[in-house]
């Protein structure tokens, strides 16, 4: 595989940061700083930031109500997000959306999706725009495994199969979709084979191991940007959270998390392999972790200090014109 | 009488149909939950806000379904059940994902009796989660039911208290026709007294909750608890007000509202969702069209304003009609003439 050392530290760094990010949100929200829904993506880093790293700001990627992790990964700004989660009139979002819709269309990032099965059908639209438009890019949706079972899913990849556009469906399997497993829920238990039914390869990967989501997503890539048509990854993980904050995950087992956290930790994995191959130094990624320790601090300052929206801010930005 | 809340009472409600009913059966997204998970816990969640929970326990899988992500075939089962023997009561998570099912709402369950021509029967009830006051932001917060409530063969309810919730759901799931019925989020951990047997509202009419002389305010779901504040501190002033809940917007009871329109001269209508096509509107046409000339000042609307509902704390709360919006209201209809 073909990875720089420049690389593989950024994709350190972007998995460290989406980690920090979320480990700080899930504090920082029983001390009531943060309203609304709040979905963790913590412990499936290596899939968003294995998939984004063979993306640049001509390629799209639609997320889900979990998005944080995506739009990191896309470069969406990270003070922008949390003063976006804070609510904050300088928010990437302008306080609007918030954690379920960070959207940065400037990065390519059309923004996470509060509808399960919304993002899949937009970013098929969004590969006719490359296609036609012949901009080399390739679109990206985000779906759970919980998603995969939504009618809009199965209506885009038939499309996207017929209009042969340059489409990437990436499934992440993380065992739920909210309080029911996945193994219930999936009626072929199945989701590659059903994907492949469709008409489209699907590239395989380990979804705790950035490297294996890498590899899988060059394929994938060099497929679809070469005028392959779609394809798809599928990638089992896990989140370290519960579905929401506030979720008392009475569905999982009591030491589920803290298996997976001791033995399918991207982050450690990542460490592991880097470390023992020789390919990076321990001491590099100490300090990456604590210029992302410093980088949330600071983000969460900022956020917290940042102005309020006004009540004349609601009634802007519904029309462009009108 | 016992004081519970509003969740409470519609668990009680689906509790109490589906004993004395074996042809009821409920279904959606976790309304048990758990299943194929790791802990062994088979009913882990009883409905995200816990509205179904101890039925899969008390009822069993066949009448207590589980379904995946896929509102298009838990609407469209929900009416295939229905047309062949079932009373189902279907749950759509959170009202705004109707627009993920809209199909087997407006064109198939509203329209089978009467493109049939009377020969079907769709005794279906959809209960869904609406309403603003938790920052859910654009995509979880909508009230939705202006739009269900435009649509001939459906029937609308929107109750603002237990005790309503209770019989109304009752009602509804006896009703033959397809019934949406709506729960304010922010509404379920109201209580109120609420009897623990059976008992049922009709459909249309609607609950006079407070009686006065000055003005008619009319208002929807949390809107209700919000307006009674404002009609019981005026009332202190010596301005009275008569406060209707329509309870059910398909049908309307229109004559509840006229008459009190007819006798206060002045109308003020209090609902939380954006002003265009609304039922707020519906409900000014009515008085304009059927009480005009017993009307003393213009009519008006308190609503939220023609924007999605924004997420931002301060945003949501300026979106939202408040108690302060609802009296100047009824401050202004008084003053106008
Ligand atoms: C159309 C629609 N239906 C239901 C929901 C409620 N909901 C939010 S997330 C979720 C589970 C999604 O599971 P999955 O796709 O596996 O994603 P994960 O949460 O595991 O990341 C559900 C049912 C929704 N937001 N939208
Ligand atoms: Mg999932």
């Amino acid at each position: 595989m073909q990875i720089s050392r420049e690389q593989m530290l950024r994709a350190y760094r972007q998995m460290v940061t989406i980690r920090e990010f979320e480990e700080r949100i899930h504090v920082d929200i029983q001390r009531g700083g943060i309203a609304g829904f709040t979905h963790l993506y913590a412990g499936q880093e290596a899939v968003a930031v294995g998939v984004c790293e063979h993306l640049t700001d001509t390629d799209t990627i639609i997320s889900t109500h979990r998005g944080h992790g995506h739009c990191i990964a896309k470069g969406c700004d990270v003070i922008g997000m949390m003063k976006e989660i804070y609510g904050r009139q300088d928010g990437l979002c302008k306080g609007k959306g918030g954690s379920m819709h960070i959207a940065d269309l400037d990065r390519g990032m059309l923004g996470a999706n509060g509808i399960v099965g919304g993002g899949p059908p937009i970013a098929v639209g969004a590969a006719i725009s490359a296609k036609v438009l012949k901009t080399g890019g390739v679109a990206v949706s985000f779906s759970g495994d919980g998603a995969s079972n939504q009618g809009t899913v199965f209506e885009a990849m038939n499309m996207a199969v017929v209009l042969k556009v340059p489409k990437i469906f990436v499934f992440e399997n993380n065992g739920y979709s909210e309080h029911t497993g996945f193994s219930y829920a999936v009626g072929s238990k199945d989701i590659v084979r059903r994907t492949e039914g469709f008409g489209m390869p699907v590239f395989k990967a380990d979804g705790y191991d950035f490297f294996s989501v890498y590899e899988a997503m060059r394929q994938a890539t060099e497929l679809s940007r070469q005028g392959g048509g779609p394809c798809a990854i599928y990638a089992e993980c896990t989140r370290f959270f519960g579905h929401f904050e506030g979720d008392p995950q009475l569905y999982r087992a009591k030491d589920e998390v803290a298996r997976l956290r001791a033995e399918n930790d991207s982050l450690k994995i990542f460490r592991q392999r880097v470390t023992e191959a020789n390919l990076l130094p321990g001491g590099d990624l100490d300090q990456v972790e604590g210029e992302v320790r410093d980088l949330i601090d600071r983000a969460v300052r900022e956020a917290v200090a940042a102005p309020a929206p006004t009540a004349a801010d609601v009634l802007t930005d519904v029309y462009i014109s009108y | 009488m016992p004081k519970i809340s509003m969740r409470q009472a519609i668990n009680d409600a689906l509790h109490l149909e589906m004993e004395r009913d074996p042809r009821v059966i409920v279904l959606g997204e976790d309304v048990s939950g758990g299943a194929g998970g790791t802990s062994g816990e088979r009913e882990a969640a009883g409905g995200v806000f816990g509205l179904t929970k101890g039925l899969l326990p008390r009822f069993g899988e066949d009448r207590v379904i589980d379904t995946p992500i896929s509102e298009s075939c838990i609407v469209g089962a929900a009416n295939g059940a229905a047309l062949t023997g079932l009373r189902p009561v279907a749950e759509i998570m959170f009202a705004d994902f109707v627009g993920v099912c809209m199909d087997q709402l407006l064109n198939q369950a509203a329209k089978f009796r009467y493109m049939f021509g009377g020969k079907a029967r769709t005794p279906l009830v959809i209960r869904m989660t609406c309403g603003g006051g938790m920052n859910a932001a654009a995509q979880h917060s909508q009230t939705i039911y202006p739009i269900l409530t435009s649509i001939p063969g459906l029937k609308v309810v929107i109750p603002s208290n237990a005790y309503d919730a209770k019989g109304l759901l009752l009602t509804a799931i006896r009703d033959d026709d397809p019934v949406i019925f709506f729960e304010h989020k922010s509404l379920y951990m109201d209580e109120c007294e609420v009897p623990d047997g059976d008992y049922t509202i009709p459909f249309g009419e609607a609950a006079m909750v407070r009686e006065g002389e000055h003005v008619t305010v009319v208002a929807l779901a949390r809107m209700v608890p919000l307006a009674i504040g404002v009609v019981d501190k005026l009332a202190a002033e010596g301005i009275t007000c008569d406060l209707i809940d329509p309870r059910t917007t398909s049908p309307l009871d229109e004559e509840s509202i006229l008459e009190s329109v007819r006798a206060t001269g002045r109308l003020v209508v209090v609902d939380e969702s954006p002003p265009r096509c609304s039922v707020a509107a519906d409900i000014a046409a009515m008085a304009a069209e059927k009480a005009f000339h017993h009307l003393k000042a213009p009519i008006i609307q308190v609503t939220a304003p023609h924007t999605p509902v924004p997420f931002a704390r301060e945003l949501e709360a300026a979106y939202l009609p408040s108690p302060e919006k609802i009296e100047a209201a009824i401050r202004k209809v008084l003053s106008g003439r």
